[in-house]
């Protein structure tokens, strides 16, 4: 009971917050009256009842989403199984540490370029989603693994545990909240970078694209609301993937 | 199953010496309690005889390769059920109901499906106690394995471990001289 109404009192206290900002937002969009540099909350509300009536919406938010997922489970299985390869062989993380290094401190900016020479606009935001997050799921996975008690593994070798059990019972149970924490700050990456190289790519029939033409024909109410359409598909499936962890989580326990 | 025998072993932790020419025969399919004051080596013996740390000198012989432990801590997985922990390591042909009646005979009846993480420190050492006799083993390690029980549990648990390991070759630690006699061991003081 007192945890309910810790929770529901922390999302009063946010939602109070939300309504703070539209209300600065909105305050601020009237007086600079002009819908060109800043469009207001109303403004954006009302573009959003009809944006999605046109023809291309669904196309273009299935096409940006469909690529930045792709990228983000990418990284996400390749992240975990280099991990994994590098908490067990020394080694491994050794020759890894050079590209995990020049990736983390590349800008975005850059592999988008590089990869423009190499892929076409529409492969882009997955190998960037891929490049972005890759090294964010592979260092938390890491320091998951080697954060693991060394005593519960010599526990795993006196019961002769075999391979499959260590892993059920001991390594992901471990990597869990690393998985959590990673994929929550990840995702979040995942769309700022994916919708970037579009907008740089302009691949056509995407959300990037989009958001450049809204920037050409100075129209910042599309611009805004795009942008919040992004916004909310981040966080929606921010929220979807933590369940779907969650839940993979409570099978593997039961068993 | 062969007597260990222990080799003149040394160990050194930096300035200090925990065992100098240590030597000891624990008997084949019966129990060998070791008792000593804290500091004396107890833990220390046994990591060597499970491999966890090696002596400077000496040698062990006669060590099996099937051997099963209660650590002086838990080590269980907490995020599982009883059950799961009592069955993980369970030799072959032991069924669920086996390790149920198991977990039951121990005063765990109720509470096979709670998480580890869920039940008292006491109900965990059981826990731990149901896993090591369970498993598939040729030496048993029992380090302090009764901590955190009460008297009337104790006893109780005791009583099924006894009866469980009778003609096994087992090492029991512990302090308690009331519990080695229970156990009818043969006592070696650190």
């Amino acid at each position: 009971m007192i945890f309910i109404m810790r929770r529901s009192k922390s999302f009063l206290q946010k939602a109070i917050a939300v309504v703070l900002a539209l209300l600065t937002w909105q305050a601020a969009a009237l007086l600079l009256n002009q819908k060109v540099l800043l469009a207001s909350p109303v403004d954006v509300a009302l573009r959003f009842c009809t944006i999605w009536t046109e023809s291309e919406f669904f196309n273009s938010v299935w096409f940006t989403f469909s690529r930045i997922v792709l990228g983000f489970f990418m990284a996400l299985l390749t992240g975990i199984v280099l991990a994994f390869l590098a908490g067990r062989f020394k080694y491994v993380e050794i020759i890894l540490w050079p590209y995990m290094a020049t990736i983390k401190s590349i800008p975005v900016a850059s592999f988008i370029i590089i990869a423009l020479i190499w892929l076409t606009s529409s492969q882009l935001s997955i190998v960037i989603v891929f490049l972005i997050v890759l090294p964010v799921i592979y260092t938390n996975i890491l320091n998951g693994i080697k954060n693991i008690d060394g005593k519960i593994l010599e526990t795993a070798t006196i019961f002769r545990l075999s391979w499959k059990k260590r892993l059920l019972y001991i390594w992901l149970p471990q990597i869990k909240p690393f998985i959590f924490s990673a994929s929550s700050i990840s995702i979040g990456l995942a769309w700022k970078s994916g919708v970037a190289a579009e907008i740089i790519g302009i691949p056509s029939g995407s959300i990037g694209e989009e958001l450049y033409y809204s920037k050409v024909y100075l129209n910042t109410t599309d611009l805004f609301t795009w942008t919040v359409i992004i916004i909310i598909l981040s966080i929606g499936f921010e929220k979807i993937f933590s369940l779907l962890l969650k839940f993979i989580f409570k099978g593997i326990e039961r068993l | 199953m062969k007597d260990i025998i222990i080799k003149n072993i040394s160990k050194n932790f930096g300035e200090k010496t925990v065992f100098k020419n240590f030597n000891l025969i624990i008997p084949a399919d019966a129990i060998t309690c070791i008792m000593g004051p804290s500091g004396s080596g107890k833990t220390t013996l046994i990591n060597i005889i499970m491999g966890f740390i090696q002596p400077d000198e000496g040698s062990i012989e006669g060590i099996p390769d099937k051997i099963s432990a209660v650590f002086q801590e838990d080590r269980l997985f907490e995020n599982y059920s009883a059950l799961s922990n009592a069955s993980v390591a369970a030799r072959d042909g032991i069924k669920k109901e086996d390790v149920i009646k198991c977990l039951s005979d121990i005063g765990l009846k109720g509470n096979e499906k709670k998480a580890v993480k869920e039940l008292s420190g006491g109900m965990k050492r059981r826990v731990a106690i149901a896993r090591a006799i369970l498993s598939d083993y040729d030496l048993l390690i029992l380090d302090e394995p009764f901590g955190g029980l009460d008297e009337e549990t104790k006893l109780s648990v005791i009583k099924y471990v006894e009866k469980s390991i009778r003609g096994k070759t087992t090492i029991f630690i512990t302090h308690n001289k009331t519990e080695a006699e229970l156990f009818n061991a043969k006592i070696v003081q650190l």
